[in-house]
């Protein structure tokens, strides 16, 4: 997968890249056009070669304007005005004018050669074929004089600049072959012994050399065939499947040989046919800044984009797919999201909104995130909209949280623009978006920052995508897991396993190297039956999702295999815990777990993707964040205080007489780092109340991967809750104050209390935190 | 020959029903199927149809008609859809049979529940009655609920 570094495009590199593109198509439609213009001789009256002619050279002549040719542009210009007028019949087709249409062709691929090799167009004069093509175009009779190209060809140049041939005697062989001489250019020097045979050959070669370019080296395949490729050789990988499965029962040497080296040519192979067909997301994206620039210009609006990760590849359907519903969100991000310059000024942000990017890989899939700093969607009246609709009832709406709301304006007919604009008010609504995306397996969700903007992520599996995962067992049938987000296998033995696992509350955690590891049990989150019997060991698989780690239960860990993911059917589309099935070397089928969706589903991850340490927030009005985890902490004799899970490293009890002082604070020595104390009662309170006990309860939290001991009283329990934060009054190293099973707990800004403390917080010895 | 009024049949329950010939892929014996945990349970499971991955869906569970007996294996009648192939898993196979168009009826008040609103009519043969399932309907489930049990 690719890396996730920030390549920025510059406009030399895209240039270069629609030239080489031009380049390759111009090749091919000029290769056809001789053709093309040799029938249409027999067969004058054949309408389809004529347009499909004119068409080609439309097509370069447009082209080349767009990138700065103009001595082609003119010569194509005046072509096509004469193909033009013998399509529309006003010309009789004669072998004059095919003569001329080919010395079109041929001067257009001259031109051609040169911008391949030097990047310009060269100093071949042209206004000879010009004219006798706007000769042939006036219909007018031909001149006596015959018309002499004062162009030196191709060869002829070459004849000059390496075999040393003088200008005079290349443009006079030209003359004579103007002049009704048929001997190519090469005989006609040698016959006047200018030239000697093997410089010609030379010569001829240089040219070949030359010309076999970005042409030759690429050709265009049909997708449709590529799309067979792909599945036979899936078909391949699980037949491989099932042959390395025999090998395990069969230890004859040369059998077992045999296929390894299937193993590994399949192995190749499907590589090879992935790569194919995968392009970088920028294909799409090119077109973007564009868009933007004419859209904004006609919105009245200053909009920057910013691209990251143009670089990530995704399978060709997919890009082709993911086209028209990414146009659809810009217009969108650019109609409604960005403000206008005064209304921005207005609220305080630069004039020049912003519209960001960015693609990334990520648990086996790829992420395609649209962020404006906008407005943002107005929550209210998306919830009034839906209500007014009634999509919702009134009691409905107000019990679902701002980014469910912000989701609602994916169903169909949903529009809150108060006025329809000719920019994304075509009828065409946020719902096509999503059944465009859906279609293709993936996922769209917005996430709303009102007043700072929109994310916009669109997550698309990699569905033709053959990963490698681990098989896992529970209550009898295999799982697959991909590998991707697989961090490491714990197994505990016995007691072992009865001691290690902790309970904060009724949310059990294990202890991995010092970081708490919430623990999901698989069997649980799949609704099936309770284990019969205690078991004798304990499997973990360390998984990660998003930015949280967590501990998967497992009864069994097979084995790790190169699985085919197959989509699942519409009935299943809406289970979140899985992300496809598979079939497996013995022919039977294995689900495949999403553990993105199976960590939402356990509420180890939030919903919103609160991270924590955002403790800086400073929102005025009250928040409504999604279900977070929130470790509950008692402080003094009955405050209640909360810190988000995410953010505590390890809940320790330390004996009072470990405490010591350093430079006025009390610290601890804590796995070979000075780690400072912080009384929360005193901080709090700003009373010197301190917990009194033998033993301290300390919370090691995390602030930008340092520690910091929170002393608490006790700490309660971990809580999984929606979080409704009020912002009431400002009170010192608190960020707001919510209800958590039923009591009134304060959210503590543990940045603000440590740094009117004035803690030294030392390095990281940890280098990740929880 | 022209097919437009051959359907092919079979039973699930006490009820004989038919699809469309040119609905139905193909019909299969028992084929093993993998659980889908947390799946609606009308979903019996996943079949593997020569690498083709073909959700199953009980047509008894589907219709609201009791769970057929633990001994009777069902069988699959393969339908097309726009989404892929799903399978209906039905309690035993019947004949493909040409209906008379004459015999059309929509579908008798009589029949109850979740029946009638998948079928799209019915033909009176000589001594029963077919029930022209809406193959589409069918496998389209309502989108699960939370509340669901």
């Amino acid at each position: 997968m690719g890396p996730h570094d920030t390549v920025s495009g510059s406009l030399m590199d895209e240039n270069d890249e629609v030239l080489q593109e031009f380049l390759v198509e111009s090749y091919e439609n000029l290769d056809r056009l001789d053709q093309d213009l040799v029938a249409l001789e027999r067969t004058p009256d054949d309408v389809s070669t004529l347009s499909s002619i004119f068409r080609t050279i439309h097509t370069i002549k447009g082209t080349c304007g767009f990138l700065g040719f103009s001595k082609l542009e003119a010569v194509t210009h005046v072509g096509e005005g004469l193909l033009s007028r013998l399509r529309d019949r006003e010309l009789q087709l004669d072998a004059d004018i095919v003569s001329g249409l080919l010395q079109l062709v041929d001067a257009v691929r001259g031109m051609l050669s040169k911008i391949e090799e030097t990047g310009s167009e060269g100093d071949g004069q042209y206004d000879a074929l010009v004219g006798e093509l706007g000769r042939l175009q006036s219909g007018e009779a031909r001149p006596e004089s015959p018309v002499v190209t004062d162009e030196v060809p191709l060869l002829g140049e070459l004849l000059v600049t390496s075999v040393g041939l003088s200008r005079e005697d290349v443009a006079h062989a030209v003359e004579q072959q103007a002049a009704g001489d048929n001997r190519p250019i090469g005989e006609l020097l040698m016959d006047e012994g200018k030239l000697k045979p093997g410089e010609l050959v030379d010569a001829l070669q240089a040219q070949a050399e030359a010309r076999s370019g970005v042409a030759d080296q690429s050709i265009r395949v049909d997708v449709a065939l590529l799309d067979k490729l792909m599945n036979l050789v899936g078909e391949l990988v699980l037949a491989r499947n099932r042959v390395l499965q025999f090998t395990r029962a069969d230890s004859d040497p040369a059998f077992v040989t045999t296929s390894q080296r299937l193993n590994l040519i399949t192995s190749e192979l499907q590589e090879g046919v992935m790569k194919t067909r995968m392009q970088p997301v920028g294909n799409v994206w090119s077109k973007f800044p564009r868009v933007v620039r004419d859209l904004s210009l006609q919105c009245g609006k200053q909009i920057r984009i910013e691209m990251e990760g143009e670089e990530t590849e995704l399978d060709k359907t997919i890009i082709e797919a993911i086209k028209d519903p990414l146009t659809h969100i810009i217009r969108n991000s650019v109609d409604h999201g960005i403000e206008t310059p005064e209304a921005r000024v207005a609220a305080g942000k630069p004039a020049q909104g912003l519209l960001k990017l960015r693609a990334f890989h990520e648990g086996g899939q790829v992420n395609i995130e649209i962020i404006d700093d906008g407005a943002g969607v107005n929550i209210e009246r998306v919830r009034a909209r839906a209500v007014e609709r009634n999509l919702l009832t009134a009691d409905q709406a107000t019990r679902m949280n701002d980014r469910e709301i912000a989701n609602l304006i994916f169903l169909p007919g949903f529009s809150t623009a108060a006025a329809i604009t000719n920019v994304s008010g075509r009828g065409v609504g946020m719902d096509v978006v999503k059944t465009s995306i859906e279609k293709i397996g993936g996922t769209v969700d917005l996430q709303p920052r009102p007043g700072l903007g929109t994310t916009l992520r669109i997550r698309i599996p990699l569905t033709l995508a053959i990963i490698p995962a681990l098989i896992v067992v529970t209550d009898g049938d295999r799982y697959a897991i991909p590998q991707v987000n697989l961090l490491e296998l714990v197994r505990l033995e016995g007691q072992q396993a009865m001691a290690a696992v902790e309970y904060i509350g009724t949310t059990p955690l294990y202890r991995l190297r010092g970081n708490l590891l919430p623990l999901v049990d698989l069997r649980e989150q799949l609704g099936l039956p309770a284990r019969e019997g205690a078991s004798e060991a304990m499997n973990i698989v360390v998984l990660q999702a998003d930015d949280r780690q967590f501990g998967l239960v497992v009864e069994g860990v097979t084995d790790t295999e190169e699985i085919v993911v197959k989509p699942l059917g519409r009935q299943l589309k809406s289970i979140a815990t899985f992300a496809g099935a598979t079939i497996m070397g013995d022919g039977r089928l294995a689900l495949i777990l999403d553990v993105l969706g199976l960590a939402q589903q356990a509420k180890v991850v939030s919903e919103t993707r609160e991270r924590a340490g955002r403790s800086s927030a400073q929102a005025e009005e009250s928040e409504v964040e999604g279900p977070q985890a929130l470790v509950v902490l008692r402080v003094g004799e009955q405050t209640r205080v909360a810190v988000p899970l995410a953010a505590v490293a390890r809940l320790e009890e330390l004996p009072a007489s470990t405490i010591e002082r350093s430079g006025g604070h009390d610290v601890v020595q804590y796995r070979g780092q000075i780690m400072p104390l912080l009384h929360v009662c005193e901080a709090l309170l700003a009373t010197p109340a301190r917990e009194e006990s033998e033993i301290l309860q300390v919370v090691v939290h995390n602030i930008g991967g340092r520690n910091v001991g929170l002393v608490v009283a006790e700490i309660v329990d971990i809580v999984e809750e929606l979080l409704v934060v009020e912002h009431v009054g400002r009170r010192h190293g608190i960020l707001g104050t919510t209800v958590l099973q039923g009591r009134v707990t304060d959210l503590l800004d543990v940045a603000a209390l440590v740094s009117s403390a004035a803690l030294e917080l030392d390095e990281p010895l940890l280098a990740k935190g929880a | 020959m022209s097919d437009e009024r051959q359907y092919c049949t079979f039973y699930a329950g006490n009820m004989y029903f038919g699809i469309w010939v040119r609905e139905v892929q193909e019909v299969l014996l028992y084929q093993d199927m993998v659980r889908v945990p947390l799946a609606s349970p009308v979903v019996r499971g996943l079949i593997n149809l020569r690498g083709q991955i073909v959700t199953a869906i009980d047509l008894r569970r589907r219709l609201g008609l009791p769970d057929r007996p633990a001994d009777i294996d069902p069988m699959n009648v393969v339908v097309r859809t726009d989404d892929g192939a799903v399978s209906l898993l039905v309690d035993e196979i019947g004949d493909v049979v040409e209906v008379d168009e004459r015999t059309f009826e929509a579908a008798p008040e009589t029949l109850t529940g979740r029946t009638r609103e998948l079928i799209e009519g019915v033909y009176k043969l000589d001594g029963q009655l077919l029930l022209i399932l809406d193959a589409a309907k069918t496998v389209d489930l309502p989108a699960p609920r939370r509340e669901d049990e």
